[in-house]
């Protein structure tokens, strides 16, 4: 009885506590680095797409949600020749970010992306890409990668010895 | 009659179907005070006209009838809480001379119309033809028969004190003391007995949404479920306002303010209480409830009646 | 009052003819409190305010809703309705029906009769029956009391268990 008393006058207490609600529309709740939230596409420091298509974020994918085609440019490089993520069908579970290996698909700190029709809810690539490097500043996967591209011949990539000509090596 | 008669049923009636409807909000912002949140803020001032909006929400929701009911008892079932419950506010004095009905049976008439109340979650609960809504209102009925016989018992103490039934009378009785501090066990038991018969939170086994659904009206929607909902708050506000009446000298207070204003004030602080029960107690399970209704709280309004008298007899002598 | 009374009269009889004509004994148990009610009214009209409320919470809330229960958790469908309603031949229904003409016959007359049937009300106030209760009529209020613990010892009697063993581990301590 008495245990009631006392947990009742507990509770009364806590009519003058500060209150925990963001008061969202108005007041942004802080959300973490790694919040998983809207899925971006990312670019180069020197503003090239980051994205291979290599299609390993879209196997990843548990719900299937992510479609895309791969294609080459001239100069060698490779990108997406669409992109596109179905939000509707999407459940925020960061696979895709972990099976990237070019960094280029991040979910960024952002939940406000409500529509009310479904069909705006599937974001092309214009819609996916956007001006920034994101989550990790600097990086440059063809800067680390020994792949031959317009401007960056094999062997020209950081950390990276020149090519040995298997020809030179004849005993 | 006369015309301030009718003025009276009126005033009653308005006051009482917006403190129910008000009592939503109220319950929504205690609850959330207490619980470090803020509750409706947002439509109108204080988010007052949350009231509204839910409301609207009730009455153009789908009324639906479940194919399987038992029809007319489906749909009676809910008036039988409302209508009930506004009958025993019949007998409250609300302030000097603000009664509905001046009857010198007034206690029994409030024992009586509480005591119908019960049907409502049992005819509401058979309906439905549902086994959580029939399991809602089994627990119900036992739980809300017993309870009514310890509430009795505990009321007589203060009868026997006034030596009245007559609601008006008592509160006249308790110019000297309020019957608080002589009937401090019996206001202990007719409170718990309160929570119990309105089936307020420590005490919801009827609708236990974590075991049954929502109990008894599982099946309801729309306005009847509206009118439990009603139903329920104006519960809460007849046992405040009994409690306050018998035990708390009614409308009577220091002169600066009407006795009416009083009454309401008094009458508040009781709401607020269940309220902030519901906010702090667990639920106990149904066996306990039964348990502590008859091996603690029947003895204890037995001896309270006994001392009470006793006592009265010996004064009197 | 007048007018009161024979509203409050003819909604009892009508609802206790209902309560015999019902298939669905939920539905007949409803009527029957819609009676018991009616039945108060009348109290209420003739001065036994206190008999009144009696009737209404001992009756209509206690006794009512103990039989609503047992019948709720008997779960009587439509196919008891059907039964009730093959068993609902004019063969058994006119014998008793008949007889009740004759008693209602009986209680017209008896109605129409001149006499001071209809003299004036004196309110019986709760005090006036406490004291009768517990001055001239302490005995009959004494052998209610008896009966009523008679009651109560045999229904600790009927309700005490065995002690419930709940595990099968303690089966063997406490045997």
């Amino acid at each position: 009885m008495f245990s009631l008393l006392r947990s009742m006058w507990l509770v009364f207490l806590h009519m003058f506590h500060k209150r925990e609600t963001y008061q969202y529309p108005e007041e942004k709740a802080p959300l973490p680095a790694r919040w998983r939230g809207r899925i971006a596409l990312t670019r180069d420091p020197d503003g090239g797409e980051r994205c291979v298509g290599c299609y390993l974020c879209a196997a990843a994918c548990p719900v299937d949600c992510i479609s895309l085609q791969a294609a080459e440019a001239p100069d060698g490089r490779r990108y997406p020749g669409f992109f596109r993520i179905n939000f509707s069908r999407c459940i925020f579970c960061g696979f895709c970010e972990e099976a990237c290996p070019t960094y280029a698909i991040q979910l960024l700190p952002d939940f406000e992306m409500a529509e009310y029709d479904r069909q705006n809810l599937v974001y092309e690539k214009e819609d996916l890409l956007i001006n920034s490097q994101g989550k990790y500043p600097g990086y440059n996967y063809y800067r680390v990668a020994g792949m031959a591209i317009s401007g960056k011949e094999k062997g020209e990539a950081q950390r990276e010895e020149p090519p040995v000509n298997v020809r030179s090596l004849l005993p | 009659m006369e015309a301030h008669y009718w003025w009276i049923i009126g005033g009653v009636l308005f006051v009482l179907l917006n403190t129910a409807a008000g009592l939503i909000w109220l319950e929504r912002r205690m609850l959330a005070l207490w619980q470090d949140r803020y509750g409706p803020n947002r439509a109108g001032p204080f988010g007052i006209l949350i009231v509204l909006a839910d409301t609207l929400k009730l009455f153009f929701k789908e009324d639906w009838i479940p194919p399987f009911a038992d029809k007319v008892v489906f749909v009676f079932a809910p008036a039988v809480v409302v209508a009930s419950v506004l009958m025993a506010f019949a007998v409250v004095p609300f302030g000097p001379g603000i009664v509905v009905a001046d009857m010198n049976i007034g206690i029994l008439f409030f024992l009586a119309m509480s005591s119908l109340g019960v049907y409502s979650i049992v005819l509401g609960g058979w309906a439905s033809n549902n086994k959580y809504a029939l399991l809602g209102a089994m627990r119900g009925a036992s739980q809300m028969i017993s309870y009514e016989v310890f509430m009795g018992l505990a009321l007589m103490g203060t009868v026997i004190l006034s030596g009245t039934f007559n609601l008006g009378e008592i509160v006249e009785a308790q110019k000297g003391m309020w019957y608080i501090f002589p009937q401090l066990l019996g206001f202990v038991i007719f409170f718990i007995a309160g929570i119990a018969e309105t089936h307020r939170l420590p005490f919801d086994i009827p609708e236990a949404e974590s075991e049954l659904v929502a109990g008894f009206h599982s099946e309801y929607s729309g306005m009847k479920f509206g009118m439990f909902f009603i139903g329920e708050y104006l519960g809460i506000t007849l046992i405040s306002s009994m409690i306050v009446t018998l035990y708390f000298g009614g409308w009577l207070g220091p002169a600066f303010l009407p006795g009416v204003i009083w009454f309401v004030i008094k009458t508040f602080v009781f709401i607020m209480v269940f309220i902030l029960l519901r906010a702090s107690m667990p639920r106990p399970r149904y066996d306990q409830l039964m348990e502590y209704g008859w091996k603690v709280l029947f003895p204890l309004s037995l001896l309270n009646l006994l001392g009470t008298a006793a006592i009265k007899l010996i004064i009197d002598k | 009052m007048g007018i009161a009374f024979y509203i409050a009269a003819a909604v009892a009889v009508l609802s206790t003819i209902m309560v015999i004509t019902r298939f669905n004994i939920m539905h007949a148990l409803l009527y029957f409190i819609v009676s018991l009610l009616s039945v108060a009214v009348v109290f209420y009209l003739y001065g036994a305010p206190f008999m009144a409320a009696l009737e209404l919470i001992i009756y209509a809330g206690a006794i009512m809703v103990l039989i609503i229960f047992f019948v709720m958790m008997l779960n009587l469908g439509s196919q008891t309705a059907g039964e009730e309603r093959s068993w609902m031949t004019p063969g058994v229904w006119i014998g008793p029906s008949v007889l009740c003409l004759v008693l209602l016959g009986e209680l017209v007359y008896l109605m129409l009769q001149p006499g001071d049937l209809s003299g004036d009300v004196r309110v019986v106030d709760p005090k006036e029956v406490g004291k009768s209760l517990f001055g001239p009529y302490i005995l009959a209020v004494e052998l209610a009391g008896m009966l009523l613990m008679a009651g109560i010892v045999g229904a600790y009697h009927l309700g005490r268990q065995k002690k419930k063993i709940v595990h099968r581990f303690l089966q063997n301590a406490e045997s």
